[in-house]
């Protein structure tokens, strides 16, 4: 292949002379080392020390202490949340988010609705953290549009039970509120791959609506809708800026209690437990992320 | 392109038992109007089916064959007109109640089932009980070469393979009317060959009414007991494949059906007068006066004596060959005629008209 | 052919689609709604007053809000900072690989994928060594940050880019390019790049948004940009905080408006 045969380009666009031969040995990966070096420094060694700190106190000699802190009760407690919020807001994401993509079924793609919805699902996927805890206080909050208007007119006080909105469960509608967006972008494209063809085969055959969307489109989708599951799970399991705007202290979940151990003056040796919280939010993250890519790979097998 | 055993002519059983038993059933469309918005698709389609009869549809992109087709199976509604299925008007039956097998041009076998379970699927609708199921989709399979495919899935199939499991999946029910909508276009020129006669060969021995939409006019003909050519969702004409081919009522067909020379021409006293010969007209009389006329390159022939022209291109066809030549007055004309004569680019030759009836549209 | 699919139940007839979208629609727009309407409250009393719109951009107040101020900029620096880095380092090396190590394809998508495996929260655990290293190489600027940014959007830049790159016949044109005489320089100036337009300009616009929208490794290392100056003054004024917000979302849309207008001429313009 004459392509390779030809002069590397060095990222800066000085040219190397044209050669006859191939540049020897590892000298034509050249071109390659400035993002190389560049993902080593601001990737591979954060990664590596956020993993390794946990192993290690804060002299400097090896220990698993921080490890079995992870185990501890309270951090338990705190990935439980984790997990909790990360999965109701996930599973409810993944639901209404896949309604929105059946009502947009059949849409033109170029038309208006389907670039205004997609527009704004990629601007709310990525609405996240200050700016939309600020919009949920200015909605639930004490003196929320929608607190003051469910007393004013139905005489509903919702935070007659004391103010949730600053504790885990008020997470949860911010979090839906990304999820939803985020479900959209990713599940439309398995919909739109469902071929109107299986739709009018299924009829042919003698099947009915319910057949169909049971038989065929349920299978067929299932593989997409739980990778976007996973995905939606995995995006709010490391969400930290909303919970950090809501939530200015504590470690009610993993992302904060890593703030608490990193910003903490008080307690010594806390940053090598914000290294142990790192590896288990990263020991999860890898599963999940794995599930995710294990999924996708059956979705594109059938997208042919 | 993957070359395997069962890409050759398969060896499938000779008939079915389980699948015949409907002798085919009589389709009648009367006056089928069919409207997309401002744009008329169907104009009044009057076609009659006799059971057992396999009718094809040609015609070119737009003339509203597939139209015509999708709404005899009803995934396409109609404006006006009726369709009878053994007298039963189906107007107000939706297409899952209308006992109909359909195969598409592509992507219509189910990817998330095996090839068994993709068959079975209508009788699956029909209730039928699986120790009843299995064997029927079996023998279907088996029907059309592939009953080792039982447990692949689609993705691992070619193209050819696929579209016999959808017919297999069409027939197991046995639907009283099978609707082809260009099965071979998506597929390669030897597989087509090879799968439209396996078709032809099925339809044949369970005597199942069938439609066959297509745009290849080799095709039509080839397979078809009548064929319908349609222009601007009217048909054209509808005739047996000879009849098309030798007693075209229009220019249109005899232009779309089989190859045609277009040579200049004048009509004379109700004959067509080609390069100084005498021709019958086929089709309506027409004036005196200027025209076009269609002439088969099998009705020209190359001889010692007649009409000057020098060869400009010869192609061998395998069975024959065909030959291009360039008269006096630079118009070019395309000759069929025996593989023994072997013209070279330069010869001179001579053209003799064989006399056969021509098609002619008046030219201006 | 729509309504063929609505009677076989493929797809949702028109009262279902407008009931799911808008109810839906409604409901994502009221935090919004709420968020406008803040903006324009006075205080306590109940009224409302464009005094906290007008008195944000008066020239009287700036001093008032000059860190404010002086943090959103931060953020603009940092956004066209890292909008270099993807343009000068991840599109060469796409490029490259695409052309001459199709093998390591795999690589690089699965380098550009860790940042979503390994979040900011993480990441940042380890970037704070890193950057009091670079603080001493660098100077304390803010737009050394960029550097961390550039990982953060290396997923979106990456998916931008790479389908671009698919969706084109770069080994051909490069081929076709070559056999008529050009240096890989004219290649890339002349033949590549203007094709790869499309993609470049979404990445470098989902940059901008990313970069403009992150708090974790700002806050956590330290450093003032526009999220952390919003949360800042919230405290003290929440009625800036709310004008701000909705000026970044408008932003946001406005740029991701473009990406998909610009997706969409692109398709246009691919007819196989």
């Amino acid at each position: 292949m004459t392509v390779a045969n030809a002069p590397v380009p060095i990222s800066g666009g000085v040219e190397v002379a044209p050669r006859r031969r191939p540049l020897p040995g590892l000298a034509k990966y050249l071109g390659l080392t400035p993002f190389a070096i560049y993902v080593l420094i601001f990737l591979a060694i954060p990664t590596t020390l956020a993993v390794v700190t946990g192993f290690f106190t804060e002299d400097g000699q090896f220990t698993f202490d921080n490890i079995a802190g992870l185990f501890a009760p309270n951090v338990l407690a705190t990935f439980g949340s984790s997990f909790w919020i990360s999965a109701v807001s996930a599973v409810i994401g993944a639901v209404v988010g896949a309604l929105v993509c059946y009502a947009m079924l059949g849409t033109r793609s170029e038309g208006a609705l389907r670039t205004i919805v997609d527009s704004v699902s990629s601007v709310l996927a990525q609405f996240g953290g200050v700016m939309l805890a600020f919009a949920f206080i200015a909605t639930i909050g004490v003196q929320g549009l929608i607190t003051v208007y469910l007393k004013n007119t139905f005489g509903v006080d919702i935070f007659s039970n004391g103010i949730w909105l600053y504790q885990v469960p008020g997470l949860l509608l911010p979090y839906i509120y990304f999820q939803v967006p985020l479900m959209v972008i990713t599940f439309m494209p398995a919909l739109e791959g469902l071929k109107p063809q299986w739709a009018e085969a299924n009829a042919t055959l003698g099947g009915t609506r319910f057949t169909y969307w049971t038989r065929i489109a349920a299978p067929v989708l299932a593989p997409s809708f739980f990778g976007s599951l996973l995905l939606l799970f995995a995006n709010a399991f490391s969400s930290y800026a909303t919970a950090a705007a809501l939530i200015s202290q504590g470690s009610q979940i993993v992302p904060l209690q890593i703030r608490s151990a990193l910003v903490s003056e008080t307690v010594l040796g806390r940053e090598n437990m914000a290294g142990a919280l790192a590896l288990g939010m990263i020991v999860v993250m890898v599963i999940v992320m794995w599930g995710y890519s294990v999924l996708q790979s059956k979705t594109s097998r059938w997208q042919k | 392109m993957t070359t395997t055993v069962t890409n050759s002519i398969p060896i499938a059983r000779a008939s079915a038992p389980s699948l015949a038993g409907n002798s085919g059933a009589q389709v009648v469309l009367s006056g089928v109007i069919k409207n997309f918005g401002a744009h008329r698709a169907l104009d009044g389609i009057d076609l009659s089916i006799k059971p057992g009869e396999l009718v094809a549809l040609l015609g070119p992109s737009g003339c509203g064959k597939t139209t015509a087709l999708r709404a005899l199976s009803g995934l396409e509604s109609i404006d006006g007109g009726s369709i009878l299925i053994d007298g039963e008007d189906v107007a107000g039956v939706p297409t899952n109640k209308r006992d109909m097998g359909m195969v598409f041009q592509s992507y219509s076998l189910f990817p998330h089932l095996t090839v068994l379970e993709n068959v079975e699927f209508g009788l699956r609708m029909r209730k039928v009980r699986v120790n009843e199921r299995q064997p029927r989709a079996v023998e279907a399979l088996e029907m059309v070469g592939l009953g080792r495919m039982a447990s692949r899935y689609a993705h691992q199939l070619s193209g050819g393979q696929q579209q016999r499991v959808a017919l297999a999946r069409a027939l197991v029910t046995r639907p009283r009317v099978l609707l082809l909508d260009e099965p071979l276009s998506a597929l390669d020129a030897k597989v087509r060959v090879q799968l439209r006669d396996e078709i032809r060969r099925i339809q044949t021995d369970l005597g199942i009414t069938t439609v066959f939409v297509t745009h290849d006019q080799e095709e039509a003909l080839a397979v078809a007991d009548r064929v319908a050519v349609m222009k601007d969702g009217a048909i054209e004409q509808i005739g047996t494949p000879e009849e098309l081919y030798t007693t075209p009522s229009s220019a249109f067909v005899a232009d779309f059906v089989g190859l045609s020379n277009r040579v200049p021409a004048v009509v004379d006293g109700g004959v067509v007068v080609v390069h100084g010969k005498k021709l019958p007209l086929l089709g309506e009389l027409l004036a005196d006066g200027n025209v076009t006329a269609y002439v088969r390159p099998e009705d020209i022939a190359l001889e010692r004596a007649g009409i000057p022209a020098t060869v400009v291109a010869s192609s061998f066809l395998g069975s024959l060959r065909r030959t291009q030549v360039r008269l006096a007055d630079d118009s070019l004309l395309s000759i069929q005629h025996d593989v023994d004569t072997r013209p070279q680019p330069g010869d001179p030759v001579f053209l003799r008209l064989k006399g056969a009836a021509v098609s002619a549209v008046p030219r201006h | 052919m729509s309504s063929n699919q609505v009677r076989i139940g493929a797809e949702p007839g028109t009262l279902a689609r407008t009931v799911i979208l808008a109810i839906v629609g409604v409901v994502f727009a009221v935090p919004i709604v709420a968020l406008i309407e803040f903006s324009f409250r006075s205080g306590l009393s109940g009224g409302y007053t464009l005094e906290h719109w007008i008195s944000l951009f008066a020239p009287e107040n700036a001093r008032t809000y000059r860190d404010l101020f002086q943090s959103i900029g931060n953020s603009f620096i940092l956004a066209v900072v890292t909008v270099a880095i993807v343009l000068v380092i991840l599109l060469p090396t796409m490029i490259l690989v695409h052309i001459q190590f199709p093998k390591l394809r795999r690589v690089l998508e699965f380098i550009c994928i860790i940042p979503i495996t390994v979040p900011a929260i993480v990441l940042v655990v380890g970037l704070a060594p890193v950057y009091s290293v670079v603080v001493k190489v660098f100077g304390g600027s803010i737009w050394t940050l960029a550097f961390a940014y550039g990982i953060t959007v290396l997923p979106y830049a990456y998916r931008s880019i790479q389908a671009n790159l698919d969706a084109i016949p770069v080994v051909t044109l490069s081929e076709a390019a070559r056999s008529l005489g050009a240096g890989w320089v004219a290649v890339l100036w002349r033949v590549l790049l203007p094709n790869l337009r499309r993609g470049v300009l979404a990445a470098s616009f989902i940059t901008v948004a990313v970069v403009l929208g992150e708090f974790t490794i700002a806050s956590l290392l330290n450093r003032r940009n526009l999220q952390t100056a919003l949360l800042q003054v919230s405290q003290s004024d929440p009625w800036v905080a709310a004008i701000l917000a909705v000026l970044a979302l408008a932003l946001a849309f406005v740029l991701l408006l473009i990406i998909g207008r610009l997706g969409s001429v692109g398709r246009n313009q691919s007819e196989k």
